[in-house]
């Protein structure tokens, strides 16, 4: 209950453009949940109404079960939130950048190490903000996110524009929250992202949740073709039907040692998103 | 108040890395010591360079800081994460502006020593920069309000800072400037820093610079409520 997110018909428009439009959100204690969708699909905006920093104009939204037009200053220190917008003191040191809401939150030098230390930022406790990579900077809003060992993390597109050396580093550090009972909404535009960590995913677009539930759920529910795709050492590939007799061609051709990699067809996100929407998720 | 002291300490730790703000706290001051050490002239009235340039320090360092660091978090949305923690918007304004009263207090005291204060003397000084030093706050941090980033901020400063800190300066030399300037509350300071210890204080002073505290007053109001402090 502590980290749980629920969202009821949360509306929200800016003049005659409605940008969110029903959204229904159900997300259990200790979940990570993905929200995907292309740009200007609605996602920020559903992470500030979540998040306290924007009002809905309807619905209702609770976080742990308390609705947050009632969020007392002690509801907010329960969540932790890094958009990409959020900025550093660049002139400020790591260390410092996190002393000043360290201050806020009445901790201690201590917890400012362990945090630097969990996103691997103790060799760079000393580099202004200003001269951090952009991976570096990512850990270092990574930091003060985790400052209050929050029940819920809010992450909008943590690993964008990322090497993948780092976004892995990341995705472990979002994995080891959830292993330690927090839950997770992160928004993301890479299906490899979400297939990897979430538990379950929503599609945005325009406003609307088009799709929800676990990733390979909701990849299975768009499986129409049902075939298994055969590849065989001699370089040709077999499309087989799901079926009985394919099984016994599938068998036969595991037996004679022809059969080299074998995959069902079923699509992707990406996929998937096209299908719904006719539009590319990562644009 | 734990979070106005987090602010408080947040810009003072930032304080030697911040050169544009920095040179504000000491640019008047010390421009006021080699003037008063190297300029002397027998019709040149008495702690003439000190009283010009502490003017000058009141109506530009404190303004230009308040809307230059406002501005800067607006701009580069740290203000923003400020406010996500739990920081109000009060808070935030009362630390800032507690750090820029601080720094100014170096100034003013280096004023105070060039001026040769004592006594009810030097308290009326303090008394008369502590009341600039507020207003100026007031006005930079209605500009700082009101702009979106450093850039705008600097183009809305610029011209104020004409008016309060270099209006009082011409009004030295110029008989109509000074009636003119008279309206502002750096002009005020300016004769109520000339009549110490010369005349009684005068009420005109203090209704111009209350009128003046109130206009900015209703400007930062209007500014808060039109723009927020995001």
């Amino acid at each position: 209950m502590k980290g749980s997110i629920t969202a009821d018909n949360v509306i929200k428009s800016f003049g005659s453009k409605t940008v969110l439009d029903g959204i229904d959100l159900d997300i259990v204690s200790g979940e990570i949940f993905g929200l995907l969708g292309p740009s200007g699909a609605g996602k920020t905006t559903l992470i500030k109404i979540l998040t306290g920093q924007l009002r809905q104009d309807a619905g209702t939204v609770r976080i742990g079960g308390t609705d947050t037009t009632q969020f007392t200053g002690e509801d907010r220190r329960r969540f932790g939130i890094t958009m990409d917008n959020f900025g550093l003191y660049e002139r400020l040191n790591c260390f410092d950048n996190l002393k000043l809401f360290a201050r806020i939150y009445g901790l201690g030098n201590k917890e400012i190490k362990a945090v630097l230390e969990k996103t691997g930022l103790s060799d760079a406790i000393k580099t202004p903000a200003g001269d951090l990579s952009k991976g570096m900077a990512g850990r270092l809003r990574l930091a003060r996110a985790f400052m209050t060992d929050p029940d819920i993390l809010f992450l909008d597109e943590p690993t964008s524009g990322l090497d993948p050396v780092t976004a892995d580093s990341i995705h472990k550090m979002i994995l080891a929250e959830k292993a330690r009972g927090k839950t997770v909404f992160l928004t993301t535009h890479s299906m490899s992202e979400a297939e990897k960590l979430c538990d379950n995913i929503a599609l945005l677009n325009e406003g609307r949740i088009v799709e929800y539930g676990a990733p390979a759920e909701i990849c299975r529910r768009y499986d129409h073709q049902r075939m298994l795709r055969v590849h065989l050492y001699d370089g040709r590939d077999m499309e087989l039907p799901y079926g009985k007799q394919s099984a016994l061609t599938l068998a036969d051709l595991i037996a004679e040692g022809k059969a080299e990699t074998v995959h069902t067809t079923e699509p992707d996100l990406e996929t998937v998103f096209m299908e719904i929407t006719g539009k590319d998720l990562s644009a | 108040m734990k979070n106005i002291r987090a602010v408080f300490l947040k810009q003072l730790s930032d304080t030697l890395k911040n050169k544009p703000v920095l040179i504000q706290f000491v640019l008047m001051p010390s421009i006021a010591v080699l003037l008063e050490n190297t300029i002397k002239a027998d019709d040149m009235p008495d702690r003439f360079f000190m009283k010009m340039f502490a003017v000058m320090f009141v109506g530009m360092a404190p303004l230009s800081c308040m809307s230059s660091l406002i501005s800067e978090e607006k701009e580069k949305n740290t203000l923003r994460v400020l406010l996500m923690s739990n920081v109000r918007p009060a808070e935030y304004l009362i630390g800032i502006g507690s750090y820029v009263f601080v720094m100014c207090l170096g100034g003013t005291a280096v004023f105070a020593a060039l001026g040769g204060y004592t006594g009810v003397h030097l308290a009326e000084f303090l008394i008369v920069m502590f009341l600039g030093i507020i207003l100026s706050e007031l006005t930079g941090a209605v500009i700082g309000v009101f702009s979106k980033n450093q850039m705008t901020a600097a183009s809305l400063t610029v011209p104020v800072i004409m008016i309060f800190s270099f209006l009082p300066m011409i009004a030295n030399f110029n008989k109509t400037v000074r009636t003119a300037a008279k309206v502002t509350y750096s002009q005020q300071i300016s004769e109520l820093i000339n009549g110490i210890g010369t005349t009684s204080v005068s009420a005109v002073s203090l209704i111009v610079i209350a009128l003046n505290f109130t206009l900015a007053a209703a400007l930062f109001m209007a500014a808060y409520k039109r723009k927020g402090l995001e």
